[in-house]
């Protein structure tokens, strides 16, 4: 009763008071409607091109799966060609994570310091200077990277320098802006009140960071951590420049590797498309959007334990 | 329920003045605030009743800005002297905020907390601590079944008890309650009141309240705020029934705040 009584009131003034505003927010429902679906078709494009071309390695080709997931002979010219990706993802899942382990206690310190410490210097001057740091495009990391670390790892280590010690202390640096901006955001947000409890518990700074501040933020922490692990599972360039481009797992850290990101780059311009070597650079593509994937997935999940 | 004569104060405030930069916050204020007994502050938003009350347990140190002369001592103690350690002060001088603040732990841990901050660490020991201190606070009948399901698993009015353990748990000389009252429902707001009451037997309670009937039932002293200034303090029962002031009366019989 009470909807037809509405429904009635509408159709009397409709002419009174709804259309000014009908178009305005027909206009603005489409537009954003369009721009989504534009999104949701790119993606969806992405994801079925990069799985077909990734898939045929397998079924056009005959490429068992599981030997190329294990295997550990990478060499798709060859008499028979042979396509073992482990030492590309063994080269990228060891580079990303060794980053993470570095930049994470750097960067969550680095927050503590800019948001327990010196709030307003730290909120003021030194986050914009950080988040300068992510704008910094990744060939200028690599470049610093191959004229700074590389020749210093080589006077101080075994070996030419390059290897997955190199890429990951470049990636640490190129990941460590993402790290300390989310944990910033983080430790800011924590509600005043429970630190307050804290202190006034007779708790002095740090026993209030480390048994309030840093248990309370941990999942938000967490998920700078993989989105900080994510980018560096996915950047290519920087890596590329110190890391060698060996196609096999290497006995230390400073023996010369390769990842999944810098095996496509090298070699995609040099292959012929639809050839079994192009379609396996696509499988090592398609290797790459399920890390992703599941990167995001575990961010989702993280920030799920955040808010309860 | 008036404060008996012969107890002695255990805080003493001597022309305290205290300034957030330019802004004189509290203007000469001089006080005592008699030992195991209920005083209340009471006067309109922006009087100073809070600020004064965390100059007690020095919570304005962290704000920054905050200037202070004048002399505060509890127990014939300078807390503001230069060899007072902070962290111990509060520990004696513990207090309940506005919004309940339980921390994101279990209720035991959120009880233990003070206790172990301080260095106790048995089982027997914290466990024996967590059951007074809840029993203190009057929820430990309601929570014993459950003190490791986490404490934002409360109502509001628990989670203010709770913080009343939590508090009481360090066993603290005096308890500074901010407020402590006005995000509660009536209900929560008796409960806590009642606990007051009992408490006072045992602590020196500072309550700061924006309801002047709280303050009328509840405490043995009152003091009267305007401005930075204490227009008035005395016992609870003289302070409504004749107050000496012209804007006590005004205030209390509801013509302005």
């Amino acid at each position: 009763m009470e909807q037809s009584a509405v429904k009635g009131q509408k159709t009397n003034s409709k002419s009174a008071f709804m259309k000014p505003h009908i178009r305005e927010e027909w206009v603005g429902r489409v537009y954003t409607f369009v721009c989504i679906l534009v999104l949701i078709a790119t993606i969806l494009a992405i994801v079925y091109f990069v799985a077909s071309k990734g898939l045929s390695t397998f079924i056009t080709n005959g490429v068992n799966i599981g030997d190329l997931l294990t295997g550990l002979k990478w060499d798709p010219e060859g008499e028979p060609a042979v396509f073992g990706a482990l030492p590309f993802i063994f080269g990228s899942f060891s580079t990303s994570l060794l980053a993470a382990l570095i930049a994470a206690p750097l960067g969550c310190c680095a927050a503590i310091f800019m948001t327990q410490i010196m709030p307003g210097a730290g909120r003021r001057f030194m986050q914009p200077v950080i988040e300068l740091l992510a704008g910094i495009p990744s060939v200028v990391y690599g470049f610093v990277g191959l004229s700074v670390i590389v020749p210093m790892l080589r006077a101080i280590f075994p070996g030419q320098g390059i290897g997955i010690l190199a890429g990951s202390l470049v990636l640490a640096v190129m990941i460590l802006p993402t790290i300390t901006s989310i944990a910033t955001d983080a430790l800011a947000a924590l509600p005043g009140g429970l630190k307050e409890g804290s202190f006034a518990l007779g708790a002095t700074r740090w026993q209030t960071i480390y048994r309030i501040v840093l248990p309370t933020t941990l999942p938000a922490l967490l998920t700078g951590v993989v989105l900080g692990m994510a980018r560096a599972f996915g950047e290519a360039l920087a890596v590329q420049m110190v890391i060698g481009n060996a196609p096999h797992i290497p006995r230390s850290l400073f023996e010369s590797a390769s990842t999944l990101t810098s095996a496509i780059t090298l070699s995609m311009g040099n292959t012929i498309s639809g050839t079994a070597h192009n379609n396996a650079l696509w499988s090592l593509a398609l290797i790459l959007l399920t890390m992703t994937f599941i990167f995001v997935f575990i961010v989702r999940v993280l920030e799920r334990r955040n808010h309860r | 329920m008036q404060a008996p004569a012969h107890t002695r104060a255990l805080i003493e405030i001597d022309k305290l003045n205290l300034y957030y930069g330019t802004f004189h916050a509290l203007k000469n204020v001089s006080m005592e605030i008699p030992e195991k007994a209920i005083t209340a502050f009471i006067g309109p938003s922006g009087c100073g009743k809070s600020t004064l009350l965390r100059t007690l347990n020095r919570m304005n140190d962290m704000i920054a800005g905050t200037r202070i002369e004048g002399k505060i001592a509890i127990g014939g103690a300078d807390i503001y002297s230069k060899e007072v350690d902070v962290e111990t002060l509060r520990k004696k001088v513990g207090m309940v905020f506005q919004q309940p603040n339980p921390f994101p732990k279990s209720i035991y841990d959120n009880v233990a907390y003070g206790p172990r901050l301080h260095g106790i660490s048995g089982r027997k020991q914290l466990d024996e601590i967590v059951e007074t201190s809840l029993r203190s606070a009057a929820l430990w009948e309601e929570v014993k079944d459950y003190l490791k399901r986490s404490a934002l698993s409360l109502s509001g009015g628990q989670q203010q008890r709770l913080c009343i353990a939590r508090a009481l748990a360090v066993e603290p000389d005096v308890l500074l309650m901010d407020e402590a009252t006005s995000a509660l429902d009536p209900i929560s707001t008796l409960k806590i009141e009642e606990l007051a009451q009992e408490l006072k037997d045992r602590y020196t309670i500072v309550m700061v309240t924006h309801n002047m009937h709280q303050a009328a039932r509840v405490s043995n002293q009152t003091v009267f705020f305007l401005n930075g200034e204490v227009v008035e303090y005395a016992e609870t029962e003289k302070l409504f029934s004749t107050p000496r002031d012209q804007r006590t009366e005004d205030y209390i019989s509801g013509r302005f705040g």
